[in-house]
């Protein structure tokens, strides 16, 4: 039953790894750059997130900014699920590295933590092993197709990255938050250097107010 | 994209989950700072969507490319397979293209 899940999640990290390595090959990085990116960062939405921004011109300290807030989310996920790594310096170190969405939310779905361990770990090195083999697999492909331009992958980036953030999009107040974010970026990118704007959204978490509290963290790659 | 980048958000994101397994004897986070951390990263994927989707960096990006996002945005929607949403925003996009479309 687990593993199943695992697995399905699995292949669904290898699909988004392809379409990762693709679209960068196609935005202008050499192949070996998006799988670099994917074994060291190892964080499917920052890694969009870093590659969009420069593809679109703006700065590598706004991508990696933005890649860093992103990434924030993975303290609150660590406190959570942290003793489930293990107690031992490797464990912690490799489990670390392991630590995304989909691993947390596998952890945090088992009330046994001897089953927790397991759910995290299974899930954790799977990904890790189908997300690189998928960005390869997508990055060497990607050199054959040539001109972005042409066949539309400059649609493909955004709309994978929407395809990411709908599911979190359901919660009405991160939604007001999100959309408040989107008009700002959009209003202040005639004027601002790229990749600002980005960051400047943020500003749309005033907008953010919930009443009720997130049974558990929203998931995204 | 230098690598130089690659390697400092490469670090900055292993401190961040290497945070958690450390600290979580001594540190709780309040509710409302996870929330908003929950939510700042999708503040910040959607900015990103909506700017790569309309612009081209300065201005209007042009219909082929927004009317693309919008169809593989609706296929996300109605939950069809990532890689669907990903070939229909790019086949989009490419066709309106070939038609003249700006």
């Amino acid at each position: 039953m687990l593993l199943r899940d695992v697995a399905a999640v699995a292949l669904g990290a290898a699909v988004t790894g392809a379409s990762f390595g693709a679209i960068s090959v196609g935005s202008g990085l050499p192949w070996w750059m998006p799988v670099l990116m994917s074994l060291v960062i190892f964080a499917g939405g920052s890694q969009f997130m870093a590659v969009g921004i420069v593809a679109s011109g703006g700065s590598p300290a706004a991508a990696v900014l933005a890649g860093l807030v992103l990434n924030a989310r993975h303290l609150p996920f660590g406190l959570a699920v942290g003793d489930v790594l293990g107690n031992g310096w490797l464990a912690r170190i490799v489990g670390s590295h392991l630590l995304i969405d989909e691993s947390t939310a596998f952890a945090m779905a088992q009330r046994d933590p001897a089953r927790a361990r397991a759910a995290y770990w299974a899930c954790g090195v799977s990904l890790f092993f189908t997300w690189n083999a998928g960005v390869l697999i997508g990055a060497l492909a990607g050199q054959a197709i040539g001109d972005p331009g042409t066949f539309g992958l400059d649609a493909a980036f955004p709309a994978a990255m929407l395809a990411l953030t709908l599911p979190a999009l359901k919660d009405a107040a991160t939604r007001n938050a999100a959309l408040t974010g989107a008009v700002i970026a959009l209003a202040t990118t005639p004027f601002l250097p790229a990749g600002v704007p980005v960051l400047l959204a943020l500003a749309g978490l005033v907008a953010f107010r919930s009443k009720k509290e997130e049974p558990c963290p929203s998931p995204q790659s | 994209m230098p690598v130089t980048a690659v390697l400092i958000l490469a670090a900055g994101t292993f401190a961040i989950r290497f945070a958690g397994p450390l600290l979580r004897d001594r540190v709780t986070l309040p509710d409302r700072v996870r929330e908003i951390i929950s939510a700042s990263a999708t503040v910040l994927l959607l900015a990103l969507v909506a700017v790569s989707a309309l612009t081209n960096g300065k201005q209007f990006g042009g219909w082929a490319l927004a009317l693309g996002v919008v169809v593989g945005g609706l296929a996300a929607w109605r939950k069809l397979p990532f890689v669907v949403v990903i070939v229909l925003a790019a086949a989009t996009t490419a066709g309106l293209r070939l038609l003249g479309v700006g």
